[in-house]
This record gives structure tokens, C-alpha cells and sequence, in this order.
């Protein structure tokens, strides 16, 4: 099996590879040790730089004022259903009619949380319509319906796009397996890698601030899992499945819709979950550019510091989430033993009729009846002022332990690993990048991650990135610490794995911005307080991904080993581990890719990396900036992605799993 | 040193069945996967198996030639990767063949337009599948109707349709399950409910009762059996396994390594095997259950009394019983019911001994 991973004609033999290694390492400390005396090798220099940022600025501005009247004209149509659903659903009709102006009410919010509560009972019985019912009326009691209700209209006008779009996209891709390779999953690499935050700045030039610019650059984010969805569901189909679609002679047009798409239908609905649970940490970054929401509550309550204000907004937004997962995931789940006979439709899905039935009575009545049609202010509370006071009141009474903790990660962990980064030489960084690139997967491995990596370095910003690679490292470092132990537990013991599941799972749903509360409640602003909220959400991955990799050993061979007379420990060292090593390696590689999107948007909390340039740019409205820095974010994401990835290969393809 | 002389001087032949047309047939089919295999196959004419993989091709079928007469069950045997679904696949034209000609009705089907090819599919062909082959989003009868339902056929004629055939495989009361509710022998009958919507003239099998228990493997085959009595389908059945095929098959043709390497009715593969692979398959069958009265037939003594009749395709565990107890020979008769000769109990015996009835 070992042949097929290096090609004994072109690869060295694995003792050259040691001397190879050696060398590299010898010459690196050589390099670093000489670096004050060799002028060209710290920082990289100026004047090898190309200037993409402005070549990019420019084009962006150029197509900007060629295709403006074109790019607005979109908007406006685009923005038509968006701005309808935002009135229906909270902020009710003002139609202007000359003089004088009508307002209508929107859909009652008792009929919206009623609603909820019947589709969510049909699909996952009383546990969920509980569930689903008090978390909308959780929003609707904190006072926050409205914000609420403008994020749900917004993915309500996402969701089916990006559906439909990627339904198409990934078709596409089934059906042309080259286009797909060649193009399709490159772009969609690119869509998920670049920062969401980069791609708000052309998005905000073209399309304006408002809720259209929101929901494109939200479908870019949500549309890729859709397509990568429908693609593997396509795939997955049994070649008995198609083979009988042809031998009863569908065309191609029906074995395409009446074969292969119903019978992916569970696949496609992982998709559909994934573009609901994206567009929703989507829609809430996209508040910056005009989506308003509860995005923009949480951010706004960010920038002046109102803690209270924010954690009230991110449990909103929690509550959403939560909601929208479980009820997209029950429906995919949702598996009928008998049909119910009977044709018509409402008579199929009384459910359904009895939804309709109460959002219509109750809307209609609320033109009457106020309290219907807006949360009345008295029933509303707001924990806010004192959750504010509580968590003052926290930090005054541990500040020394907190404070201690801080000092004690700047001085011994962030500063020093900053501080070697930040001297090391580049030529190390892009030789021995290579040289990974190309043990793991020859050639062409090497010179796309040199390539990668020597656009970071020429475009100026590698200065910025090595901060981004400093803060990304030290998080996933310290996520791997403490996630890889948490996955081994919970892979061992039934009951840490069912809590675990739970908390991961929860974690998981939590939008992006969540994860900030906590770390500015704690720490303030800085590095310190951006790990942490990294950490806390690159951590699920290291944890699901360790525990899945032990389970999925075969247990045979754990079997095997306890016949052998293995301890607990040796089996899980010299069985379970090595053998899930390249599950969780993919883990890792996960934790790194969170991390990097979490990096991003840390830099509202102060960071001095390429978030914090995109975020520059953004403020700026500087579109070369913006793109070049979410570019090299995207590269930096890559060369670890690919490096990871073709490592976990060798290593699967060595224990001959793959 | 066996007692019986040669009953008949000429081997059996499959002669009997001379006067059916054939349904469909292939000659000298190839089928090799890999890069460039059209190139190959053209530059060398009969690569071996051997040749093909050191040119890192797979040589799925290779020279294949089969003729299937109308409402006979021709079965495909081999061990798994043998090419046997392969070569099903050629003749049904869900894979391409390489090189070489199957003729349906007469007509080259790999010269059919995608169009024709779709009305043939539609209105002559079922197929059974090994794992089923359901639409999962389906029921029952939403299965079992839709072959009609693609061809466009209305919902009230569709379904009187499927329910009748859902009646005719047993599976009345459960049409509007889901396939995931019933066992798999139920799942498999509403395979073969679905494969007879259309009506088909033929009817391909692949592996369909591979994946079922023993027991309700032993059961489907009966009621195979049974449906084959009432349809008289024109059936390409695939199977690995040996005793199934001798159950089931008018003519079985034996496949290894892509090629065939014997075609013959039971009886002929058990009597004369063509080579020791042949020969390890039917070395465990038991005669009697192969050889019909047909092979053990003498000529009539002139004069002699008959203690019963036989059909001269009965096969021999179907009437050694009632031969071994009685004091005189049978008679063994034609499907007209004509005289064709005699059998005697020391035959049978013979058979049932396992000695081999001929060299």
C-alpha cells in the first residue's frame, strides 16, 4: 500500500527525505540567525512587492461605475420581495398614497408564534413546539420581535434562492464532473474561504446599503454547502436506482427529476439545513452592510460596550437559530410509514390549514386589537440593565484571577509565539511550505501552496498575515488542547458523549457573533479577549471530529486487541488513535478553517490582522483593500487545508482505509 | 462399469426448442473498460483475458455469444466478477458494449436512436434488480405504477393496473407502504410487480433473490416459478449460484473471467462438463434433480406393459419414487402425448446412485 503514496521514480526515498529535512531545518536556523545582517530577508521587501491592491481598487471602481445603472437596477427589483416580507412579518405596511399615507398592520405576532408551534408539532411532536414556541415568544417578550422578525425575513427570501441556485450549481457540477473540478468546487472553495467580510465591501459599492447587498452576499456565503450537498447526493445514488430509471425508459429530463433528485431527498435536506443554519450566521454579519436585525442590535451594543444589551440580542439570536435548525432538521427526518390516503392537499396536511387558519384570524382581528399586531411595551422585559450590573459585578469581583489569567497568555503564550513569527525570515516560511507541499503531495501540492503563500508576502500584507497565522495558530493550538482530550472522552463514555453531543451541537448552531459576548464581557478588547471567543467556537470541530474518527475504528480490531490482552490505555494508543489520526486530522483542519472565520470578525474586538484591514476597507470603502485581504485569508485557509488533507490521504492510504 | 447402455447415441441437444424464434441474442460482444480500449480491441483481435489486464484494461466480456428463444429462462451463472452483470447490461444496452452486436427481435439494438431506445425500454423490457431498486419517496403502489406513469399513462388506468399485479405477487393490503416498511423478500415481490407493469416480452433478472435469506430465497424462487407458468415471459435471469440456476433454467451459460466458457441446458452442463471449472460446480448437484427421462429413454421393447407415463422433460427426482416402487418401465411421452419410449427402474436407480448415467 505504501507504494502508491510516493512514486519511487520522481520522490526521493524516505532517507533522502530525512537529509532533505535535515538541511532545510539546518539552513532555516542558519537563515534566521543571519536574517540582521541580510537586509532582504526581514521584513519582506518593499520593493518586491506588486501592487494588487490597487490594480484591484481600480478594476473594482472601474466596473463599479460601468455597471452601476446595472447592478441598482437589480437591486431594485431584488429588493421589492425582501422589503415585502420585512413588512409582513414586523414592521407592518406604510403605503404612500400622495397625501395621505395607510399604514397597515403586519402578520399578528400571537398568529407568527402560533404558526411556529403547529409546524414545529407536526414534524417533531410536543418536545419541539415546546421548544419552537417559547423560544419565539422568549424574542417576543424581550422586546426584540421586530429585529427578530427583519433577520427571518431576510433568510425567508434567502433560503429558497439558495436552494434553487445550488440545486442547479451542483446538477451542473453532477452531470459535467470536469467543469465542476475545473470550476465549480474552485469557486465554491473560494466562496466559503474568503472572509464574508471581504466580499460585503464590492457588495456594499455595488448593490448599496440596504438589504439587497445583505442577501447576495449571503446567498455567495449559504450557496456552496447546497451545491457540494447536491453533488454528493447525486452521486450517492445507487447505480441500480439509475440503471432501473433508464431500463423503464425515462428521458433524461425525467430521470433527472423523478429518479435522482427524490432519491437523494436525504442528502439534499443536510444541504437545505446547512444553507438555513449559513444563512442565518450570514445575515447577522451582512447587519453591518444594511440588513439591519439583530445583527445590528449585537454590534451596536458591541461598539459602546453595553454587555447586557448584547447578550440579550445574542440570545435572540441563539433562539432563532435554534428554532430554524431543529425544525429544518426534523423535517429532513421527517419519514412517513404509510401514506395517508386522500388526495387533496389541505387535507393531508391539516397542520398546515390549521397554521394558515390562525395567522389569518389573528392578522386580521389585529387592526382592532393593537396587542395583536405588536408586542405591547408591557409585556415586554428587558434583562439588559441587569444583566449589565450582574456582569460589572463579576468582573469587579474576579478581576484579579481574570486579569492574572490575561497577563499570564500575553506574556508566556501570545507575546513570544507573536514575537518568533513576526522575526522569522519569509524565505523559511515559503521553503519550508513548499517542502511540506511537496512530500505530501508531489509537485503540484508544493507550487500551489508556494504560490498561496507567495501571494500573502508580494501583495504587501504579509506583515498582517503572519498576525492572522500568529492569533489562528495560538487558537487552534489551545482549541486541539482541550477539544482532541473532550473527543476521546466522550468517544469512550456513553454519558460524556451524550452531553457532549448536546453542547456541540448547540454551540454549533450559534451564529458567529455569539461567541464575542462572552470575550468582551471577560476581557475587554485585544488579542486575549479575540482567542478566546476563537477558541470557544473553533473548538466543536476538534471534539466531533476526534470523537467520530475513534468510533468509526473498526470493532473488530478493538476487539482483537482487548483478545490480545490490550489495557484500556494501550488500546486507545496503540489502536483507536493511531487509527482515527487522519479523521482527526480533518478535525483539525476544520478547527483551523473556523478559527480563520472567526478571526475575522474578531477584529471588531481589536485585533491587528488581515481582519482588522478588511475591516479598514470596509470603513473605507477601500474594495481593493477588502478583496486583497480576504484573498490572502482565503490563501492562508488553503495551503493549511490542502497541506492537512493530503496529509490525512497518505496516512489513510498507508493503513490502506481510503 | 455401468449397467445402462447409452440410451442415445447423439448427445441431448437443444434441438427441441429449434422451432421458437429467438428473442434476443449477442455475438462475440466485447466489453473492456479502461482508456483507449476501442483502439486495442481493433489492433488486437482476440486479446485473452490475461493480455488485457497487462494493457491495464478490464476486460469485463469478452466474445460473448448468446441466443435467447422466446418464453424460455436462460440463465447467466458465474461467481462475482465474472461479467455476468456486465454482459446483462449489454444486452439492455445500459452499458455499451465495446464491439459486437445484440440483436432484440432481429433489429441491432446499438444502432437504436436514444428515442427508440426509450420505447423499446418502455414496452418491452422489465428488469429486476438485486438490492430492489426502489424509489425510496414512493409507496407501494406509487413503485409499482411507475414505469406506466412514465410513459404517461392516466392515474385511474395506471394504478387498476398496479394494484392488479400487486394482487398477482402477494402483496395486496400493503400498497400504500412505503419500500422501507416491508421485508426484502416483500420489497423484491414489489420489484417484480413493478417489472411486470409494462407488460414486458423480456424480462431481465439480476441476482434478484442474491439478497434474501435461504428460506425466503427457496420461496420467491417458487413463486418465480409459478408466475413463469402463468406469463411465459422471455427470461435473461443472472445468478451465483449454481443450484438456482439448475432450478430455474432451460439453458444455462457459464461465465469466468468475462468469457463463457459453456452454454447448455442442467442436464448437459451436469452430464458433460466442458471443462474442470464446469465440472467443480455440478460436481455436488444431484443427478436426479438435472437428467430428464428424455436422456434415460431406451427404445420401446415391442410388447411391453407400462406402469406409468412420463413427459420426456420430467426431470428424474420428479418420478423416481413412483418408478423404484413399481414392476414395470414407464413410458416416456412427448407434449402430445405420443409414445417416445420407455425408462426403467435400474436407470433411475442408477441416477439416484450417482453414478454417472453416461461417459
Amino acid at each position: 500500500m505504501t507504494a502508491a503514496t510516493t512514486n519511487p521514480e520522481t520522490a526521493p526515498s524516505p532517507t533522502a527525505w530525512r537529509l532533505a529535512w535535515f538541511a532545510a531545518l539546518a539552513l532555516s536556523v542558519g537563515l534566521y540567525l543571519l536574517a540582521d545582517r541580510l537586509p532582504w530577508a526581514r521584513p519582506y521587501p518593499k520593493d518586491w512587492q506588486v501592487p494588487f491592491i490597487g490594480w484591484i481598487g481600480a478594476a473594482a471602481q472601474w466596473s463599479i461605475a460601468v455597471f452601476f445603472d446595472f447592478t441598482r437596477a437589480i437591486s431594485a427589483v431584488l429588493r421589492a420581495p425582501i422589503e415585502f416580507s420585512i413588512s409582513a412579518l414586523g414592521r407592518g405596511f406604510a403605503i404612500d398614497n400622495g397625501e395621505t399615507t395607510i399604514s397597515l398592520t403586519p402578520l399578528s405576532w400571537v398568529g407568527i408564534i402560533a404558526a411556529v408551534t403547529i409546524v414545529c408539532h407536526r414534524y417533531g411532536g410536543a418536545r419541539l413546539a415546546l421548544l419552537g414556541g417559547l423560544c419565539f415568544l422568549f424574542i417576543a417578550v424581550t422586546g426584540q420581535w421586530e429585529s427578530a422578525m427583519r433577520t427571518l425575513a431576510l433568510i425567508v427570501n434567502c433560503v429558497p434562492l439558495g436552494i434553487v441556485g445550488g440545486l442547479f450549481l451542483g446538477i451542473v457540477g453532477y452531470k459535467w464532473p470536469r467543469l465542476n473540478r475545473a470550476v465549480i468546487v474552485p469557486a465554491m472553495d473560494l466562496g466559503q474561504a474568503v472572509p464574508a467580510f471581504a466580499y460585503l465591501v464590492p457588495m456594499l459599492m455595488l448593490f448599496g446599503n440596504n438589504p439587497v447587498s445583505a442577501m447576495l452576499a449571503t446567498l455567495i456565503y449559504a450557496t456552496p454547502p447546497m451545491v457540494r450537498n447536491t453533488t454528493l447526493a447525486l452521486s450517492l445514488v445507487e447505480d441500480e436506482i439509475k440503471d432501473f430509471g433508464h431500463m423503464v425508459g425515462c428521458t433524461r429530463r425525467q430521470h433527472l427529476w423523478r429518479i435522482m433528485v427524490p432519491s437523494a431527498r436525504q442528502q439534499l435536506m443536510v444541504g437545505v439545513n446547512q444553507v438555513i443554519n449559513a444563512a442565518l450566521n450570514m445575515v447577522i454579519v451582512a447587519s453591518m452592510i444594511g440588513a439591519g436585525g439583530l445583527g445590528y442590535d449585537v454590534l451596536l451594543a458591541l461598539r459602546s460596550l453595553k454587555v447586557g444589551a448584547a447578550i440579550e440580542a445574542g440570545m435572540a439570536m441563539v433562539a432563532l437559530a435554534i428554532v430554524l435548525d431543529r425544525l429544518s432538521q426534523a423535517m429532513a427526518a421527517h419519514n412517513p410509514a404509510m401514506l395517508v390516503p386522500g388526495r387533496a392537499f389541505w387535507a393531508r396536511h391539516p397542520h398546515f390549514l390549521a397554521a394558515g387558519a390562525v395567522l389569518a384570524i389573528t392578522s386580521l382581528l389585529s387592526p382592532l386589537l393593537p396587542a395583536l399586531s405588536t408586542v405591547p411595551e408591557t409585556m415586554t422585559v428587558t434583562a439588559a440593565p441587569l444583566l449589565d450590573s450582574f456582569v460589572r459585578a463579576v468582573v469587579i469581583a474576579s478581576y484579579d484571577i481574570i486579569d492574572a489569567i490575561k497577563v499570564f497568555f500575553q506574556v508566556y503564550a501570545l507575546k513570544p509565539f507573536r514575537n518568533f513569527l513576526l522575526t522569522l525570515p519569509w524565505p523559511i516560511v515559503l521553503g519550508l511550505v513548499s517542502m511540506a507541499g511537496w512530500r505530501l503531495g508531489g509537485l503540484r501540492l508544493a507550487l500551489l501552496v508556494a504560490g498561496l503563500t507567495l501571494f500573502c508576502m508580494v501583495t504587501g500584507l504579509w506583515e498582517k498575515s503572519v498576525w492572522t497565522i500568529y492569533l489562528v495558530g495560538i487558537s487552534t493550538i489551545i482549541s486541539c488542547l482541550i477539544g482532541v482530550p473532550l473527543g476521546v472522552w466522550s468517544a469512550r463514555n456513553e454519558t460524556a458523549n451524550r452531553v457532549l453531543t448536546v453542547v456541540v451541537d448547540m454551540l454549533q448552531t450559534f451564529p458567529l457573533f455569539v461567541y464575542l459576548i462572552p470575550a468582551v464581557m471577560l476581557l475587554g478588547v485585544g488579542d486575549v479577549a479575540a482567542m478566546l471567543g476563537i477558541v470557544l467556537y473553533a473548538l466543536t470541530p476538534a471534539i466531533r471530529y476526534t470523537n467520530e474518527g475513534i468510533r468509526q475504528v473498526p470493532a473488530a480490531l478493538v476487539e482483537a486487541a482487548v483478545a490480545a490482552g490490550c489495557t484500556r490505555g494501550q488500546i486507545l494508543w496503540r489502536v483507536q488513535f493511531p487509527l482515527a489520526l487522519p479523521v482527526i486530522m480533518l478535525g483539525i483542519n476544520q478547527v483551523v478553517m473556523f478559527a480563520l472565520a472567526m478571526d475575522i470578525i474578531a477584529a471588531m474586538i481589536g485585533t491587528r490582522d488581515l481582519g482588522q484591514e478588511i475591516f479598514k476597507a470596509l470603513s473605507k470603502a477601500d474594495p481593493g483593500l477588502g478583496i486583497v485581504a480576504g484573498l490572502a485569508v482565503a490563501a492562508i485557509g488553503m495551503v493549511v487545508d490542502r497541506l492537512l488533507r493530503a496529509w490525512s490521504e497518505n496516512v489513510r492510504r498507508r493503513y490502506g482505509l481510503a | 462399469m455401468s449397467t445402462t447402455p447409452p440410451a442415445k447415441t447423439t448427445a441431448p441437444t437443444s434441438g427441441q426448442h429449434d422451432s421458437r424464434p429467438v428473442k434476443i441474442a449477442c455475438r462475440n460482444v466485447w466489453k473492456i473498460f479502461g482508456r483507449g480500449a476501442d483502439e486495442y480491441l481493433r489492433a488486437y483481435a482476440n486479446p485473452g483475458h490475461d493480455d488485457l489486464t497487462n494493457a491495464g484494461f478490464v476486460g469485463a466480456v469478452r466474445a460473448a455469444s448468446i441466443e435467447v428463444r422466446r418464453g424460455e429462462i436462460f440463465v447467466i451463472m458465474g461467481l462475482s466478477g465474472s461479467g455476468k452483470s456486465t454482459l446483462v447490461r449489454c444486452l439492455s444496452r445500459l452499458i455499451e458494449p465495446t464491439s459486437g452486436e445484440v440483436l432484440f427481435d432481429g433489429h441491432d439494438l446499438l444502432k437504436a436512436t436514444e428515442r427508440e431506445l426509450i420505447d423499446i425500454r418502455r414496452h418491452k423490457m422489465g428488469m429486476v434488480f438485486q438490492h430492489f431498486a426502489l424509489l425510496p419517496h414512493l409507496t407501494v403502489l406509487g413503485n409499482v405504477a411507475f414505469p406506466l406513469e412514465i410513459q404517461g399513462v392516466g392515474r385511474a388506468a395506471r394504478e387498476q393496473r398496479a394494484r392488479e399485479i400487486i394482487e398477482l405477487v402477494g402483496l395486496k393490503g400493503r400498497e400504500l407502504y412505503f419500500p422501507r416498511q416491508l421485508s426484502g423478500g416483500q420489497q423484491q415481490r414489489v420489484g417484480i410487480a413493478r417489472s411486470l407493469a409494462v407488460e414486458p416480452e423480456l424480462w431481465f433478472l439480476d441476482e434478484p433473490f442474491s439478497a434474501l435469506d435461504p428460506l425466503i430465497r427457496r420461496e420467491m424462487q417458487d413463486e418465480f416459478m409459478r408466475l413463469q407458468n402463468v406469463l411465459h415471459k422471455t427470461i435473461v435471469f443472472i445468478t451465483h449460484d449454481f443450484d438456482e440456476a439448475i432450478r430455474l433454467a432451460d439453458h444455462i451459460a457459464i461465465m469466468k473471467d468475462g468469457e463463457i466458457i459453456q452454454i447448455g441446458t442442467p442436464e448437459e452442463l451436469v452430464m458433460q462438463p466442458a471443462t474442470d471449472y464446469v465440472r467443480e460446480f455440478t460436481r455436488e448437484v444431484h443427478q436426479a434433480k438435472v437428467v430428464t427421462a428424455r436422456a434415460l429413454m431406451r427404445p420401446t421393447s415391442t410388447g411391453a406393459s407400462h406402469a406409468g407415463r412420463v413427459p420426456a422433460n420430467a426431470r428424474v427426482h420428479s418420478f423416481a419414487a413412483d418408478i423404484v416402487g413399481a414392476d414395470a418401465p414407464f413410458a416416456v411421452t412427448s407434449d402430445d402425448g405420443t409414445v417416445l419410449g420407455e425408462v426403467c427402474r435400474e436407470d433411475v436407480i442408477g441416477v439416484l446412485a450417482g453414478r454417472r448415467a453416461r461417459s
